[in-house]
């Protein structure tokens, strides 16, 4: 099961964060400066994966962000990478071209992604095309309830 | 149309008209708070920190006043800010109840940031989460699947097991439903609701079970996790599903030899996601079960034959099936094949790829050794990885394959990696090496050499049972002992500052044997010349005053010069030198160096006898020196019984909180520390209460919240000391002070059955006296769980130290100090409650003492 998810910029700053597990604000703002300062200050040839507590750290870094897992002892770390992999292909698809931009300002549209692929902490659906079907859906439904002038935040 | 006829007025021209609608549209229009865009740019186009804070704060006051205002159309809006806000690391806990208000609505956006608030904001510590569980039923309930998937989500994400016993009937009754959406969704939910509630796992077991025969890959994975996960908490599950492994099999076949699926394709394998699960859920069965493993042989096989490498994703398969294959029965070609993978792993160009591999066969090299040492070449190049995980990992596996046959080539690298080893590897790296060199030494010399080539690689990091070690091997080979005392000096005479352990040894090996240093013959001399008795006294004089080595250090190097003193033959030098030490600051080098002093004046006739060389020390396993610390600590612990569950609990809440076990040693008080109880916090006259009050301060450690505040339990302003070690030494020299009194009051407090307390009194400051508590056993059984509590009057300021014990054997006694301040200078009266158990019945006295002496006071 994976624990939690975090994406931030080189520059250290947070761009989404999904926890699984109940921590308390302090806690999570704590274990995010460490991890962020440990993945920061790896150097480009190192493996993607790491030993911290007693869990396992896996990252990628795409472009500019830095997508980090925990995920535990007997998880496949392979897996978790494509994991990743498959949510940035669904962030691709969804934007055009995803940049970190996209991701900053429509944050809210890349967890309702990120629930779509994952539900508490395991992949809930396999296919691409389903995941994208059920996030079009929903935008459709929430515009209608609207009409066009509420789409937009 | 005629203006007289509508009564006509000046005043209604086109200007006042348009002002006159204006001001009526201004009033009824609302401002439309900032769009979420808009905030963004505006936080990020701050330049600095405070600018940034000053919108946001602004932004913040805004939310919080359109909140008090129950804004139904824009709330939505708002809490999208507020999430971003929080997501920048401002607290943001005020919009917990919008959450559940946007929750509620019927507009889908609205239910969507509501449930996005609700799993950023709350957590199951918080109370209000609660109130979600009303919500979260209804819109499980909902016609809309998208509806009923975010709650499942939401429920999923924090379900507390509350929320989890609650709606628990409700995900069981969606995994029933038509729709395949939602029904994958409910499965996933109800995993997470069986890890936080494993008692619930029985109502969703008859829905499970149909989840396998589904086309739909979404329903089909989450239902393997879900198996997978009831298999693992409870083996009559585990039983159960046994029967469906001829399923997964041919599922497993279905996506491994079904053509291409352009949806569920990855870089030409189909559906990886569901083949690791569905190997996952194999080796969960396939455990410790002959026929389930012999099942899947084939399909295990199958699958590792089948498996393109080229890219990472038949790279994760072939490991999932290598932990499968190793984790289950299987036959022995198999294994073989699988650890032919990981050799190939290890090979690979993708660092992941190799770490991986490392890591499993750290794993599996216990069960298959011989198959593993064909790589083992391959592992030692691994030691040179620069990534340091990698390095690690390879260290570990090296020290698993080490045998006769290859110690002396894998212990040749293994020394090279400890000298350029970080320093946290030195020291596990350096026990390991002296580990493996003693269980598998070719010969003495070999062993002898080995292990100073790791004092002098490891450097201080060397663990103190690689001393004690090489110091025990070194007094049993007599043959060895010139050479290795020569070769010790040499590494002496240069510069070996940073290196205390090695210091140790060789001073000790000199002092031991610095008469085979100036004579013996040595086959291999090296480089290595031969001192003079001056030379190897003024490298001794050089450590002695070097500030660089520590006292330890100095004590072997004091006590290995006192040797030589009867193994060479001019001694005032070495007298000069002990006895400068007499006056040195440091007490353990004061007292030797007083101490040895004698050893030339007056008692110089037992020196010879004293000092002469040990016999050879027996071998202790190196197991044995390990379980010895462990000991230590058990016996700390013994001490501390009364205080020991309380111990864990606060342990337990600190790392719940993030804190390190370790801070908690510096901070917690064990046996030897003193432990603050003011009773003068009760709020209470009566004594009696201020006893009742008393259960829960008797442990020294109420659980606090944080770490500070048990800082603060032990800087009690009475004891005025910070370091709570320092307060017992000083604790101690008063009680010794209060021996050399002649008369101290002595009191009865107690005695009944046997037991008897008796107070005995010493005046500290004019205010405050110190008792010192002596409970003696005239029984002719042990009590155990012996346990003294006091109280005083609220005038009174109460401290207790920790007891010598809770055990009192037969005429055996238990002491305990008391401090008690009373700063109105009234009459001291106290109320005991003991308890303690003797032959197994639990014994509880309560007493009131009166007859303190007022003399005490004055």
């Amino acid at each position: 099961m994976m624990q939690f998810m975090l994406l931030f910029s080189r520059q250290g700053k947070l761009r989404l964060q999904k926890w699984y597990n109940a921590h308390p604000d302090k806690l999570k703002k704590k274990i995010t400066r460490e991890l962020i300062t440990m993945i920061l200050a790896r150097k480009p040839k190192m493996c993607s994966f790491l030993e911290w507590r007693d869990l396992k750290i896996v990252y990628k870094r795409y472009a500019s962000l830095y997508f980090c897992c925990a995920i535990e002892q007997d998880d496949n770390e392979l897996l978790t990478l494509e994991i990743i992999h498959r949510y940035v292909e669904l962030l691709d698809k969804y934007f055009g071209s995803v940049c970190e931009l996209d991701i900053i300002f429509n944050f809210e549209k890349a967890y309702f992604i990120l629930d779509e692929l994952l539900l508490g902490g395991e992949i809930q659906e396999t296919s691409k095309k389903n995941v994208l079907k059920a996030i079009a859906a929903q935008d459709l439904l929430q515009e209608n309830f609207y009409g066009k002038a509420k789409t937009k935040n | 149309m005629n203006a007289s006829e509508h009564g006509f007025n000046p005043a209604f021209n086109m200007a006042t008209i348009k002002q006159v609608i204006n001001e009526a549209v201004e009033r009824v229009r609302m401002p439309t708070p900032m769009r979420l865009r808009d905030l963004i740019r505006q936080i990020r186009a701050a330049r600095t920190a405070a600018e940034e804070r000053s919108v946001v704060n602004k932004e913040c006051a805004y939310i919080r006043s359109t909140f008090r205002e129950e804004d139904v159309v824009w709330r939505c809006r708002n809490i999208a800010k507020l999430l971003y806000i929080h997501m920048l690391g401002y607290p943001a806990h005020f919009g917990q109840l919008e959450c559940l208000k946007l929750i509620a609505s019927q507009r889908f956006t609205d239910k969507r940031i509501g449930y996005l608030g609700a799993m950023l904001l709350l957590d199951e510590r918080q109370d209000v989460h609660l109130l979600i569980t009303n919500c979260l039923k209804n819109d499980l309930n909902s016609p809309t699947q998208f509806v009923v998937g975010l709650a499942l989500c939401t429920l999923g994400a924090i379900a507390s097991p509350e929320m989890a016993r609650d709606l628990a009937g409700e995900v069981e009754r969606l995994m029933k439903s038509p729709n395949a959406y939602i029904r994958k969704k409910a499965a996933l939910c109800a995993y997470r609701i069986i890890k936080r509630v494993p008692e619930l796992m029985e109502i969703f077991l008859p829905a499970t079970r149909s989840m396998l025969s589904e086309k739909n890959h979404g329903v089909l994975i989450t239902g393997v996790t879900l198996i997978t996960e009831m298999c693992e908490h409870s083996p009559d599950t585990l039983n159960h599903f046994k029967k469906i492994v001829p399923n997964l099999v041919r599922i497993l076949k279905n996506l491994i030899l079904a053509g291409y699926s352009p949806e569920h394709d990855v870089s030409g394998v189909s559906d990886p996601f569901l083949q690791v699960k569905i190997l996952k859920l194999l080796r969960v069965l396939g455990k410790n079960d002959i026929d389930a493993s012999e099942a899947m042989n084939d399909i295990l096989a199958q699958v590792a034959t089948n498996t393109e490498t080229s890219k990472n994703v038949g790279n994760t398969i072939l490991y999932e099936t290598v932990l499968s294959i190793m984790d289950i029965k299987s036959e022995g070609g198999l294994r073989v094949l699988a650890v032919n993978i990981l050799g190939r792993f290890l090979i690979n160009n993708d660092k992941n790829i190799r770490y991986v591999a490392l890591n499993t066969l750290l794993r599996t090299v216990h069960v298959d050794t011989s198959a593993v040492q064909r790589h083992r070449s391959t592992i030692l190049e691994c030691l040179k990885d620069p990534d340091v995980s990698i390095r690690r990992r390879a260290m570990e596996l090296s020290f698993a394959l080490i045998n006769t046959q290859n110690i002396r080539t894998m212990m040749k690298e293994l020394l090279v990696f400890l000298e350029r080893a970080d320093p946290e590897f030195k020291a596990q790296c350096s026990s390991n090496i002296v580990l493996a060199a003693e269980r598998y030494s070719p010969n003495k010399k070999w062993h002898l050499d080995t292990l100073l080539k790791v004092l002098v690689a490891a450097g201080n990091y060397v663990r103190d049972d690689v001393i004690t070690c090489t110091i025990q091997l070194i007094s049993e080979t007599t043959s060895q002992q010139g050479y290795i005392t020569l070769q010790l000096w040499k590494f002496l005479a240069e510069d070996t500052m940073d290196k205390q352990p090695l210091i140790q040894v060789a001073t000790w090996a000199i002092g031991e044997y610095g008469d085979m240093l100036l004579t013996t013959e040595i086959e291999d001399a090296h480089d290595v010349k031969r001192p003079a008795e001056d030379d190897v006294i003024d490298v001794y004089h050089r450590l002695l005053w070097s500030p660089q080595n520590s006292t330890i250090t100095k004590q072997y190097t004091l006590m290995s010069l006192t040797k030589l003193s009867t193994r060479f033959s001019s001694i005032t030098k070495i007298q000069q030198i002990v006895s400068t030490f007499s006056s040195s600051l440091h007490i353990e080098l004061q007292q030797r160096g007083v101490e040895f002093s004698q050893l030339f004046g007056k008692y110089g006739n037992l020196r010879p006898a004293l000092l002469e060389r040990m016999p050879p020390m027996e071998m202790t396993r190196s197991s044995d020196a390990q379980t010895n610390g462990d000991s230590d600590l058990n016996d700390m612990k013994l001490d501390d019984s009364p205080q020991h569950h309380i111990n864990n609990e606060s342990n337990a809440l600190l790392d719940l909180l993030g804190g390190d076990g370790s801070d908690m040693d510096i901070i917690k008080p064990n046996s030897t520390t003193t432990s603050s109880q003011p009773v003068s916090n009760s709020n209470n006259q009566d004594l009696l209460d201020l006893l009742g009050g008393l259960d829960t301060l008797s442990s020294p450690m109420p659980p606090a919240d944080t770490g500070i505040g048990l800082i603060l339990e032990n800087n009690n302003p009475v004891t005025n000391n910070v370091n709570s070690n320092s307060n017992f030494l000083t604790g101690d020299f008063l009680n010794t002070n209060s021996v050399n009194e002649v008369d101290v009051p002595t009191i009865t407090a107690f005695d009944r059955d046997g037991l008897k307390i008796m107070f005995a009194l010493e005046k500290i400051e004019s205010n405050s006296i110190s008792i010192n508590v002596t409970a003696s056993n005239h029984t002719l059984s042990n009590m155990t769980d012996f346990l003294f509590q006091a109280a005083v009057p609220k005038t009174f300021q109460l401290q207790m130290l920790s007891p010598s014990g809770t055990v009192i054997s037969p005429n055996g006694v238990v002491t305990q100090v008391l401090r008690v301040v009373n700063p109105s200078k009234s009459a001291l009266r106290m109320r005991l409650r003991i308890s303690y158990s003797l032959d197994g019945n639990i014994v509880q006295e309560q007493t009131e003492v009166n007859n303190f002496p007022t003399e005490v006071w004055d």
